[in-house]
């Protein structure tokens, strides 16, 4: 139904921006006597027709969910006092589907096959009225700007001003999305702190997410001590960084320093590939060729090694982030100007001196820098170790064991059936801030990094 | 002295030697990757079928002559397909006595050979009551014995395939009765239980859906906001916030993307879950910093004397962006989109989020069915303990890099045709 009241309206548009245009043309004998190109005369009518027609779709995209359900509700007849939110959401949930027609079964509920038939009744009908609306304002709008049409009126100016307007919204988007993530994660962490204190979650040491279906079920309160799995990340990245950080970097010195030409058109592309390679075709790897081999190898030289050892995640995210690391710590050592490197060489400094006393201490931050945008890559990225580590929250310092990371936990926790006001669902909430606050205080330190310590050259 | 210049020069060698090897470290992780996949893949295009003389007994089906439309069709759905299986195998095999012998022999025939059976007689009925020789999907179990997969030699208790099954399959491959062809429902079908009806082509089309989307949301809102902040921002603490928004957001791990998504979409706003329309919403919020990054670098790359000339001949500054500034710049802006593209079509963890992890057999239709895709679906049978899956997931992981590796090409070929050196 929306579909079609935005196609009709695009298509009113589409109109009004021919008909502006001509009646304009119609004023005048020549073109050149009009204030200001014939189609900007047919812009500012479809502009007039399609953002009131618009602002009223979204109004009502924004609003009918929630007035639908309300009105289901009130109609429906149920006691809405005697019911706790959890059995009323699960009502509507039920309405919904038998509406969508995604429960193949018919329940024998009357009740809920009354309320799912009112709800498709009152879906139709504010459709309909909805798309009257948006008919109405559009062509209020549209006649509006018809009748203002003038050969002298300033139309560029006007949609100009439109246009400029629209760029101005499309980049606070951006700004948008940043509080969009804070405040959707906030917002539930806050009511997960309203039944785990954050004092345990931050600090406990004990993770056991599954609360039980019933009250009186054996540990049914469930318990949210979030360090076992901060600890299992930063082993991990841990892990992670010990990989990459040497091959990135070692790798970035030699195509600077050493490499041919030839061998540089050849591994300059295949490092490129590796960093475009899908993470979940890493996670598959590591699940299934990597930790069965440092199994086998563990039990032929006497360790036992999890099969989903913190190791085997840990060294493919590695590779994972290896091209990463290496094109910034490129980028940081291109920046260091011949000069200084020709002066080392012309004081019978070999290369590796070179390199070691006089290019690294001065690419220094821009390395760091690297690194930690590595660190920050590691520790959010998801696949790998969702394949490839273990879903259990071990408190171990021992890469040979599994362990379990923060993203994972969000998947675990919100993958499947989930009821969505349960402190279990609620926990990947606080996770995921932890997550993202974590990884904004790495990328702004790396920020700041390069700000404070960049020696400028020349 | 002389002995100094000696170790000095070792150690550059070293220096120089633990650089070769940190590269060839690398490359070779690759390699191994790369070649386990294609070593475990490459099969999943092929399929194992076994040729049986079928006989479309008209006891069993009714008589389609006399029968119309929709009882036809009916008929035609009640039809016992398994009983004509069983009689076609008891055929084969005469010799072979009581209900779990036979049972393990049907076994051998995919589940999915009664749906084949049904659509042979439904597309010709005039094939009721003959004989046809039939090429009949394998079992899983079967296509892995043909692919070498499961070892005769470990004892029968380990084996998913008992001593008796594998004396039947041989005794069909004595005959010719087995043949290894093109696998089309790799190709063609949706998901399946059974490894051997499983296909990627529901999850492309799902990936394509979500794609179309998050490419149509985030390109415009991408380009748009270059334009603003090159164009006409003006240098105040908004503009640097905005600015320091962007680059933030383009660290921001995926998977928080999803949480967004999960919140704002499907609690807030309440579009329908696993979806292509919220999880090409999702990907576009993130792939929006990638596009707009590269917008602004290609905007910047224009000439001001461009600009300048432009506003010399009377043009506004609307004019001279959309007339000179975007066309010029396009090139560079559809690279970084189509980069930003290949990376969410590789990307799974946001998907995960807004529950596009459903099992779905059909081929989405539309923006608001339920859908999967592509990477989602390696990941779901990554997890399918069936050890046909393993094949299975190593193929669409060669048809998602074969997409990936066309995209990046495409880019790569589009940034050499167009490019201009000013």
């Amino acid at each position: 139904m929306i579909t079609f009241a935005l196609s009709m309206l695009l298509l009113a548009t589409g109109a009004s921006f021919v008909l502006g245009r001509r009646r304009v043309l119609a004023m005048v004998e020549r073109p050149v006597d009009l204030q200001s190109l014939p189609g900007y005369y047919g812009w500012y009518t479809a502009l007039w027709c399609l953002v009131p027609g618009f602002v009223v779709v979204l109004g009502w995209m924004g609003s009918a969910p929630w007035l639908l359900e309300g009105a289901t509700l009130n109609a429906s007849g149920i006691d809405l006092a005697s019911r706790s939110e959890a059995e009323i959401s699960l009502f509507m949930n039920n309405v919904k589907n038998l509406a969508s027609g995604s429960i193949p079964s018919l329940p024998d509920d009357p009740a809920l096959l009354a309320a799912a038939e009112r709800y498709i009744e009152l879906r139709g009908r504010g459709a309909a009225i909805a798309s009257g609306f948006v008919a109405l304002f559009a062509a209020a709008g549209f006649s509006y700007a018809f009748r203002r049409l003038r050969p002298n009126l300033a139309a560029r100016n006007d949609v100009e001003r439109v246009l400029r307007l629209t760029l101005m919204a499309c980049s606070t988007l951006a700004v948008v999305i940043t509080f969009g993530i804070v405040f959707s994660l906030l917002a539930e962490t806050l009511q997960f702190f309203n039944r785990v204190s954050p004092i345990e979650f931050l600090f406990g040491t004990h993770w056991s997410p599954q609360t039980a279906l019933r009250v009186d079920q054996v540990g049914s309160s469930g318990s949210f001590g979030a360090v076992p799995i901060f600890t299992g990340t930063l082993l991990i990245t841990a892990i992670a960084m010990l990989v990459a950080v040497p091959i990135g970097l070692l790798s970035a010195i030699y195509m600077g320093f050493y490499a041919s030409r030839r061998v540089r058109a050849v591994a300059k592309p295949l490092l490129e590939v590796l960093a475009g390679v899908p993470t979940v075709v890493y996670g598959f790897f590591a699940a299934l060729a990597v930790g069965p081999v440092l199994r086998d190898v563990g039990s032929a030289i006497g360790l036992s090694v999890a099969s989903e050892s913190a190791l085997a995640a840990g060294l493919i995210m590695g590779v994972m982030i290896i091209p990463f690391v290496s094109s910034l710590s490129d980028d940081a050592i291109a920046a260091v100007p011949d000069a200084m490197r020709n002066g080392s060489l012309g004081l019978g400094a070999t290369e590796s001196e070179t390199i070691r006393s006089v290019i690294l201490p001065a690419a220094l931050p821009g390395i760091v820098n690297a690194f930690l945008l590595a660190a920050s890559r590691a520790i959010g990225e998801t696949m790998i170790v969702v394949m490839a580590a273990g879903l259990a929250a071990n408190l171990t310092a021992n890469p040979l064991e599994a362990v379990t990371t923060v993203t994972v936990q969000i998947v675990t926790l919100l993958t499947g059936d989930q009821e969505f006001d349960s402190a279990k669902t609620l926990s990947a909430f606080a996770l995921g801030l932890v997550l993202f606050f974590v990884t904004l205080c790495l990328n702004l330190i790396a920020l700041a990094v390069v700000r404070r310590f960049r020696e400028e050259y020349e | 002295m002389q002995a100094r210049l000696t170790g000095r020069n070792a150690a550059e060698l070293r220096f120089r030697l633990y650089g070769l090897f940190a590269i060839g470290a690398a490359i070779a992780t690759l390699g191994v990757l790369l070649f386990s996949i294609v070593g475990k893949g490459y099969t999943a295009f092929v399929q194992t079928e076994i040729l049986l003389d079928v006989r479309f007994d008209a006891a069993a089906i009714g008589d389609l002559e006399d029968l119309e439309g929709e009882g036809r069709r009916a008929a035609l759905q009640r039809a016992d397909y398994g009983a004509l299986l069983r009689e076609s195998l008891r055929e084969q095999f005469p010799d072979v006595e009581g209900r779990t012998a036979i049972r393990s022999l049907t076994a051998l025939v995919s589940t999915g050979a009664r749906a084949m059976l049904r659509e042979k007689i439904a597309d010709d009925p005039a094939l009721l009551d003959r004989s046809v020789p039939l090429w009949l999907t394998a079992d899983d179990e079967v296509d892995m014995l043909m692919k070498g997969q499961i070892a005769r030699d470990v004892p029968e208790s380990e084996r998913r395939l008992s001593d008796v099954q594998l004396a039947w399959v041989d005794a069909l491959e004595a005959e010719g009765r087995i043949r290894t062809v093109f696998n089309r429902t790799f190709l063609t079908a949706g998901d399946s239980r059974e490894p051997e009806l499983a296909g990627v082509w529901g999850a492309l089309v799902g990936s394509f859906l979500t794609l179309a989307v998050a490419l149509g949301v985030s390109f415009p809102i991408g380009v748009l906001t270059a334009v603003y902040l090159e164009e006409f921002a003006p240098k105040n603490r908004w503009t640097d916030l905005v600015e320091v928004n962007i680059n933030n957001l383009a660290a921001v791990p995926s998977i928080v993307y999803g949480l967004l998504g999960l919140a704002v979409f499907l609690n807030i706003l309440q579009l329908p879950r696993s979806a292509p329309l919220v999880g090409g919403l999702t990907l576009a919020l993130m792939t929006l910093p990638t596009i707009i990054i590269a917008a602004r670098s290609a905007i910047l790359g224009v000439p001001p004397s461009i600009r300048e000339a432009a506003r010399g001949v009377g043009a506004s500054p609307l004019q001279v962006v959309a007339h000179h500034v975007l066309p010029l710049a396009l090139p560079g802006i559809l690279t970084g989109t189509i980069i930003g593209m290949a990376r969410a079509l590789g990307e799974t963890a946001p998907l995960l989020m807004v529950g596009m992890v459903a099992f779905i057999v059909d081929v989405p239709g539309s923006l608001t069915d339920a859908a999967t895709v592509l990477p989602v679906q390696i990941f779901l049978w990554a997890d399918s303990p069936e050890r046909g899956f393993v094949e299975k997931v190593s193929g669409a992981i060669l048809v998602l890099m074969t997409f990936l590796l066309l995209m990046n090409a495409g880019a790569i070929v589009m940034r050499q045709k167009f490019e201009k050196r000013w």
